[in-house]
């Protein structure tokens, strides 16, 4: 605060004292004892939290390095987890968490979006508060539950996706499987523990946390342009594709990439759902993958510390990609316009 | 805000023009057909000032103060869903059963939508421009995306009660623990108060540490700020990336490897803190920012102190945010098993210390009881899936209520 004030410029309170007239009143007197002690506590609380917080990551990181330090290069393209017989790497391991979070993606990006528009765009108003916290119900829905439904109820249906799927789009290398899929007794436990159907699991946890970041900057959408648009004749879709859409464009990015960073480190449900196959491979119907996170809690158990220190490694590569994916996405969600006019 | 200038014309909302379209009609053009009140090519604006003579000028002001309806719905609109959603209805059912002679469902859903929704874009075309046609479709897709969505957590929760009954209607199931009951032994022997508990216990020791600090943490990123508070809100932020298994690997390594814990309760609850106090604070700091400005100051001129302004003004206007922020944490670490998998043994006796022994939790036992894939005890994992479920939903109705009772003042 600057401390001499153009006398032009309104002066807010009383002047004080009669003979000081000219004095200018101290707009920054400083800080009252009381909030003193606040900001003290506050930046005590704040300190502890990042020494805490902070140490995770950096433990994380140096238990990984005796890993990083043995296997070197290694570490990252060997495929196999044989820690008997000292191989251990994790490219199929890499590869399974990017398919699984993927298939999680392709499925809940088209329909998170979409039931964000409809809360914020088609639903009645009166409703819409309802269906706001039924989503937040679902993102509050446990993990293993979804893998209790993605396995008892969904696996044995979506078997016959996947079958359909290899049928007419086999040609694709991604939707190979190994049997022939026309015969009339077809191979169905080939189709079942895959990265698609642990992909369509996780995708029911993504959708609530993308549909909530989405129709937050949805309904921010400038109510004055929204109008302008309807008031030139524009329809629903209209208003929404020429403001609401470009209006929450970083929105959109932002919270599908949150939900990227949500589907690769999920655990619980990819753990009941697959069965651990340790192959780089692409064909993402084929029985058989393995994630990071499903690798760790699958794998501590009887591991020594050279091999938990190898899962910790793991982890910490986790960690580092979920931790870039969310930077963007939180440079993306903060650089939207949303948030930026919070006007009285 | 209101909808354009107070005499805007009226447009109906079959009636989209592009607005090149509107441009013949200036102040000079000569007035419209005046006995045809037709819907569609009424301009949204006039281009220029209105002509204030003429004949058409009364029928203008008659509909002057009638804003656009944007939300009607007329005969059209009803008539062509049905009908497009019937007709399509007929020609999957003769095309998918008979003609193709296909099988399935599912199949014949997703036929049936795919069918209706050419039928509807068809069927508008005959009678409509381009953009209506499209804004048809959108809707009819979107109204279909949330449809799947509602109707995947209706099937999820449904599928676990339904699976759950057996299981939840014996009084037991809530009394007893699993000590000395076999897996195989009958659902009116042994319960889950065990896992209960130490799911409360664990919760409300982690609830009782974690929140008090997140939401510290948040006023201080958000009111304090200054240098240090970036470097923490950059490190919080960066930590709720941190996938759950690795906060439970973390304590498990540190605690039970380093320094010989036990495996109970606590070390849970410590895990739970470690994915807890980032989400929560991550999401208090983002509802404490959207609390005007305008109020602080307002506090801050009254004379108020700056903690007087957070403690009787930001707090109580984010209340509400602060609660569902706090609720979805809850919920978060309730139903969080990858740490649990690690940190938690599977113990089937009641144990109501959290320092010593090994607790079971819900997930947990949840779990536990799919692997095990013995009948009896799957239905007993569905039991407790189902009161698991059931205590998300209390939670969160409870926190609903808290929030709305504070909203109305």
């Amino acid at each position: 605060m600057a401390a001499s004030v153009d006398l032009t410029e309104p002066v807010w309170g009383p002047a004080t004292g009669a003979g000081e007239g000219d004095q200018p009143r101290a707009l920054d007197p400083g800080l009252p004892p009381s909030d003193r002690v606040f900001h003290g506590a506050a930046r005590a609380v704040g300190l502890f939290v990042l020494v805490v917080i902070g140490s995770i990551g950096a433990f994380l990181g140096y238990q990984a390095i005796p890993t990083f330090r043995r296997y070197g290069l290694s570490f990252f393209t060997q495929s196999q987890w044989q820690p008997a017989r000292n191989i251990i790497g994790i490219s199929a391991v890499l590869v399974g968490t990017l398919e699984v979070a993927l298939v999680a993606l392709a499925v809940g990006f088209p329909l998170a979006f979409l039931t964000a528009l409809f809360i914020s765009e088609y639903a009645p108003a009166r409703l819409r508060s309802s269906l706001v916290s039924l989503i937040d119900l679902m993102a509050a829905v446990p993990s293993i539950i979804y893998g209790l439904w993605g396995f008892f109820l969904l696996e044995p249906r979506a078997i016959y996706v996947a079958r359909w799927m290899s049928q007419y789009l086999g040609w694709l290398p991604i939707f190979k499987v190994n049997t022939n899929p026309n015969a009339a007794a077809w191979a169905q436990s080939q189709y079942t523990a895959s990265a698609f159907i642990a992909g369509l699991a996780v995708s029911m946890m993504v959708i609530p946390l993308a549909c909530a970041v989405m129709r937050g900057v949805f309904a921010q959408a400038p109510l004055g342009e929204r109008e302008a648009a309807a008031a030139l004749g524009a329809t629903r879709w209209h208003v929404i594709r020429v403001v609401v859409l470009p209006f929450g464009k970083r929105g959109i990015i932002g919270g599908t990439m949150l939900a990227l960073g949500r589907a690769l480190g999920e655990t619980v449900a990819v753990l009941l759902i697959i069965s651990p196959a340790f192959v780089v491979k692409l064909r993402i119907l084929t029985v058989g993958t393995i994630t990071v996170s499903s690798l760790i809690a699958g794998r501590f158990g009887e591991a020594t510390s050279a091999q938990l220190s190898a899962l910790l490694a793991a982890g910490f590569v986790l960690f580092l990609i979920t931790l870039g994916i969310n930077t963007v996405a939180a440079v993306f969600v903060g650089r939207s316009r949303s948030g930026s006019v919070t006007e009285i | 805000m209101t909808i354009g200038p107070p005499d805007a014309p009226m447009v109906t909302s079959d009636s989209p023009r592009p607005p090149v379209a509107r441009h013949h009609r200036g102040p000079s053009a000569a007035p419209p057909p005046p006995p045809v009140p037709a819907p569609g090519p009424r301009p949204a604006f006039a281009a220029g000032p209105r002509p204030t003579a003429g004949p058409a000028a009364p029928e203008d002001e008659d509909s002057a103060d009638q804003p656009r309806q944007l939300r009607a719905r007329e005969i059209d609109d009803v008539a062509s869903l049905v009908g497009s959603a019937l007709g399509s209805l007929a020609l999957v059912w003769v095309g998918y059963e008979r003609v193709f002679a296909l099988s399935g469902g599912l199949g014949f859903l997703i036929c049936w939508y795919l069918g209706f929704l050419g039928l509807y874009a068809a069927v508008t075309a005959l009678s409509h421009s381009r953009p209506l046609v499209i804004d048809r479709l959108m809707g009819a897709v979107v109204y279909g995306a949330a449809a799947v969505v509602g109707l995947a957590l209706v099937t999820t929760i449904a599928f676990i009660f339904f699976k759950g009954w057996p299981a939840l209607h014996h009084l037991n199931f809530y009394t007893q623990d699993m000590s000395g009951v076999r897996p195989t032994s009958p659902l009116t022997q042994g319960g889950i108060l065990h896992a209960l508990v130490g799911t409360v216990i664990e919760v409300s020791i982690a609830v009782a540490i974690a929140l008090p600090l997140a939401i510290a943490t948040a006023v201080y990123i958000v009111e304090v700020r200054g240098r240090l508070a970036n470097v923490v809100r950059t490190v919080v932020e960066a930590m709720t990336a941190l996938p759950d298994i690795l906060a439970g690997l973390f304590i498990y390594t540190v605690l039970i490897i380093g320094f010989h814990w036990e495996k109970d309760g606590f070390a849970v609850s410590l895990s739970l803190i470690v994915t807890m106090v980032p989400v929560v604070a991550r999401s208090a700091e983002v509802v404490l920012k959207v609390v005007p400005s305008g109020l602080r100051e307002a506090g801050a001129a009254l004379g108020a102190s700056h903690w007087q302004t957070v403690r009787r003004v930001v707090l109580p206007t984010a209340r509400s945010g602060l609660a569902t922020s706090l609720i979805l944490g809850i919920a978060r670490v309730a139903g969080e098993t990858a740490p649990l998998l690690i940190l938690s043994g599977a113990s089937t006796f009641f144990n109501k210390n959290p320092f010593h022994n090994p607790m079971n939790s819900l997930p947990l036992f949840i779990f536990d009881g799919v692997q095990s894939g013995e009948k009896l005890f799957v239905a007993r994992a569905y039991g407790a899936a189902a009161l698991l479920i059931t205590v998300v939903l209390v939670l969160f109705a409870l926190t609903r209520f808290l929030a709305r009772d504070r909203e109305t003042r």
